[in-house]
């Protein structure tokens, strides 16, 4: 029966305050009875505005709508028809800028809760065994190298693997999943899921080779030279940028992706690990993104952590970070210092960090980005008092493919120039999608790109253009 | 799992592993580094590469017991595996060109200068090499060391294998000789390498260092690695680990070093205890 609740079914959650101290899944996920109420709220519209919303094409009224019939194994089947990594997805997408925004249920009230009910017939699936029954073709013996398992490469590789390629994935780190086992923390997205995803992928014929940096244990030429005949580029987001302010070399700064790489891949919270991270008792965060949340939630989480601000120069209307990251931090007790830039980092005689002066901000006329640029208050300088900071303010692309690669073409940021629509590079045989294309994005989009570039090596291939 | 063919204890804290890893010794040049880890719950341990053997796909690495996690590293064997290897990272020493090189040590630097030192000598370079180390019973390599160069000087803080000095002070002395050199290598703790740099600069001569900065990932990734060299920030792992001496701050890259300097004394006071505590039983 059709629910007219002008509002999503909430979702679970665990209490705040219990939660800002453990590392243990946020979002609880729903249950049987919340997702058949949920499934129930869509429309089932004709010209399914929602998936043309979804980078990968899901059959959102198809597999809501046998949600709605109690059926989850079919619901799961239809999304893995499309997308490699539901129980992923379901989690960590951006669907109110995606397929919810597209809903008709949100133009009188609010969008039918898309994700949540991709976790649900995802988790469904999981926990009923149900391994992704997806028909493979027949194998075609033409070889095909993914370098990264991030979200990009991974979904290439499900593709390919599924067409009858014989894939490779190469992964630099001891453990795959790139962003999702480094970067996305485990009470966002527990490493389990992502391991079982993975599972679920090399269950359908794709090889692993991890600890293989590509562009310094093997480069491109060596691949093809090998009998590859196509490689996909898959390596995300590279350095990290500082903001070459005074005192960031200072013991107790931190890059984003340092911080959370400690504390989520090498899983420094855990006792049984040996991993250092700093016991820091009053920590800033520098940044507006969903990485400025992610590590300011974990360090909210490390035991001796008092106090967790973030420091964003403009305000919340224009921060790029997800609504509800936002939300959920504001609730577990981060602070905000908006409008607020900083300006020099802090140390004692010994080198450690002591605080962050900072300038409070204003907005004033729109910059090339469309956004309001923040301009500094006169007089309005201040000092936060804190003994670590976590510096999220974007990385610039991974130097070492390129550098290996001369014949590959790369913009001035150094980024690998790909077609955007099909990831095709200016190098005949090698694509390319995801964050080393766009710069730091989204989970999703790295996953559209990495399915866009699988079907531009299968029609390149039949073609026999490579 | 990377299989280790051969172990060897060079003195009480420096130990050597050979270590079946064909992907990181295909490639592998002096200068570069691997990455790797001990165990499944281990941290990603930064290791020159002391030696690499593509036909067997072997690569050697020399390393201190300073913490838990080179403890533990040191108590793995012949036949023993490791977790993780990853490599080669890093870019490779640029020699060419070289033609008079002093290359020098300092303690378990000794290791990592001697690769440096021997694809000189290999590539017909004159070398002369400077090895020091605290006493006579740390002393390792010195046959390798002495075959990869053209005169090789050993010595030790308190002089008990008879050549009292500091490398600063075997340096100075060939420089006032009128001993010539492109390059100065130096290799060793970072407060050796800073001196070296002060001992040339009144010569001229160019000196080379090669840092060991705290490190995560080694590809270029978290930015744990950066160092200030001629005021701009770079990354050990990708700009380096090899830097012009003279323009990098090393007072600061010491300081960066100390970072974790309580949590690995914590670390190996627990380690120990829990040792000792196995042996009572």
């Amino acid at each position: 029966m059709f629910n007219k609740s002008l509002v999503k079914t909430p979702m679970p959650e665990q209490n705040p305050a219990a939660r800002a101290r453990n590392f243990s899944e946020v979002a609880l996920g729903y249950t049987e009875a919340d997702a058949q109420s949920e499934a129930a709220r869509c429309l089932r519209c004709k010209h399914k505005p929602c998936v043309a919303g979804c980078p990968v094409e899901v059959d959102i009224p198809g597999f809501v709508g046998k949600l709605a019939e109690g059926d989850p194994a079919e619901a799961y089947e239809i999304i893995r028809r499309t997308n490699a990594l539901p129980a992923v997805c379901g989690r960590v997408c951006p669907q109110e800028t995606q397929c919810e925004q597209k809903c008709v249920r949100g133009k009188n009230g609010v969008s039918v809760g898309i994700g949540r009910l991709e976790r649900y017939a995802a988790d469904w699936a999981m926990k009923n065994g149900e391994g992704a029954s997806v028909q493979a073709a027949a194998p075609n013996g033409v070889k095909v190298a993914v370098v990264g398992s991030g979200p990009a490469g991974l979904t290439c590789a499900g593709e390919l693997a599924g067409l009858g390629y014989e894939v490779t994935v190469f992964e630099a780190f001891h453990r795959p999943g790139g962003v999702l086992v480094y970067g996305i923390p485990e009470f966002r997205l527990p490493k389990a899921i992502v391991a079982r995803e993975i599972e679920g992928l090399l269950a359908r014929g794709v090889t692993l080779t991890t600890n293989c940096v590509v562009g310094r244990s093997l480069t491109l030429d060596e691949l093809f030279a090998e009998g590859f005949r196509a490689v996909f580029i898959g390596s995300g987001a590279g350095l990290p940028t500082f903001m070459n302010i005074p005192g960031e070399s200072l013991n107790g700064v931190y890059s984003a992706n340092e911080f959370l790489t400690r504390v989520n891949l090498m899983r420094a919270f855990d006792e049984t690990w040996d991993t250092p991270v700093q016991n820091a008792k009053r920590v800033a965060v520098v940044g507006g993104g969903n990485v400025a949340m992610d590590a300011a939630r974990c360090a909210l989480r490390l035991p001796g952590v008092e106090t967790v601000t973030v420091v964003y120069r403009r305000g919340e209307a224009e921060m790029p970070a997800r609504a509800e990251e936002i939300h959920h931090a504001r609730e577990e007790g981060i602070d905000f210092k908006l409008l607020t830039n900083p300006t020099e980092v802090l140390g004692d005689d010994k080198g450690w960090v002591t605080g962050l002066a900072c300038v409070e901000m204003e907005l004033s006329e729109p910059d090339e980005s469309g956004r309001r640029r923040p301009k500094p208050k006169p007089d309005s300088r201040f000092e936060l008092p804190v003994d670590s900071v976590i510096m999220a303010i974007g990385s610039s692309p991974n130097p070492l493919i390129r550098q290996t690669t001369p014949d590959l073409p790369v913009n001035k940021w150094g980024c690998v120039v790909a077609d955007e629509a099909d990831g095709r590079t200016g190098k005949k045989g090698v694509y390319a999608g995801g964050d080393t294309v766009t710069g730091a994005a989204t989970v999703i989009l790295a996953m559209g790109a990495g399915r866009a570039a699988a079907r531009s090596i299968h029609e390149d291939v039949l073609a026999g253009a490579i | 799992m990377y299989k280790i063919t051969e172990a060897r204890r060079y003195n009480p804290s420096v130990k050597r592993l050979t270590v079946e890893a064909p992907l990181a010794a295909r490639r592998a040049k002096p200068g570069q580094f691997v990455m790797l880890r001990a165990t499944e719950t281990g941290e990603r341990i930064p290791l020159t590469i002391a030696d690499a053997d593509r036909a067997a796909g072997t690569v050697t690495v020399i390393f201190q017991e300073v913490g838990k996690s080179t403890k533990l590293l040191g108590a793995l064997e012949a036949g023993d595996t490791l977790s993780d290897l990853a490599g080669p990272l890093g870019t490779p020493s640029h020699l060419d060109g070289v033609k008079r090189a002093c290359v020098i040590g300092g303690g378990l630097g000794c290791a990592i200068a001697y690769p440096q030192a021997k694809a000189l000598h290999t590539q017909g370079a004159h070398v002369d090499m400077i090895a020091g180390f605290r006493s006579q019973e740390l002393i390792f390599m010195e046959a390798d060391m002495a075959a990869a160069s053209d005169s090789l000087t050993v010595c030790t803080d308190d002089g008990s294998n008879g050549r009292k000095g500091l490398v600063t002070e075997v340096l100075k002395g060939y420089l006032d000789e009128g001993r010539t050199y492109d390059m100065i290598i130096a290799i060793g703790p970072l407060v050796m390498m800073k001196f070296v740099t002060l001992t040339a600069k009144p010569y001229g001569v160019p000196v080379v260092v090669s840092l060991n900065p705290i490190m995560v990932d080694g590809t270029g990734m978290c930015g744990g690695c950066r160092v200030t060299v001629g005021g701009q920030v770079k990354f050990a792992c990708v700009d380096g680990p090899d830097f012009d001496g003279y323009q990098v701050d090393f007072d600061e890259a010491m300081r960066r070093n100390r970072m974790y300097t309580d949590h690995e004394a914590r670390a190996l006071e627990a380690h120990v205890c829990k040792l000792e505590g196995q042996a009572d039983v």
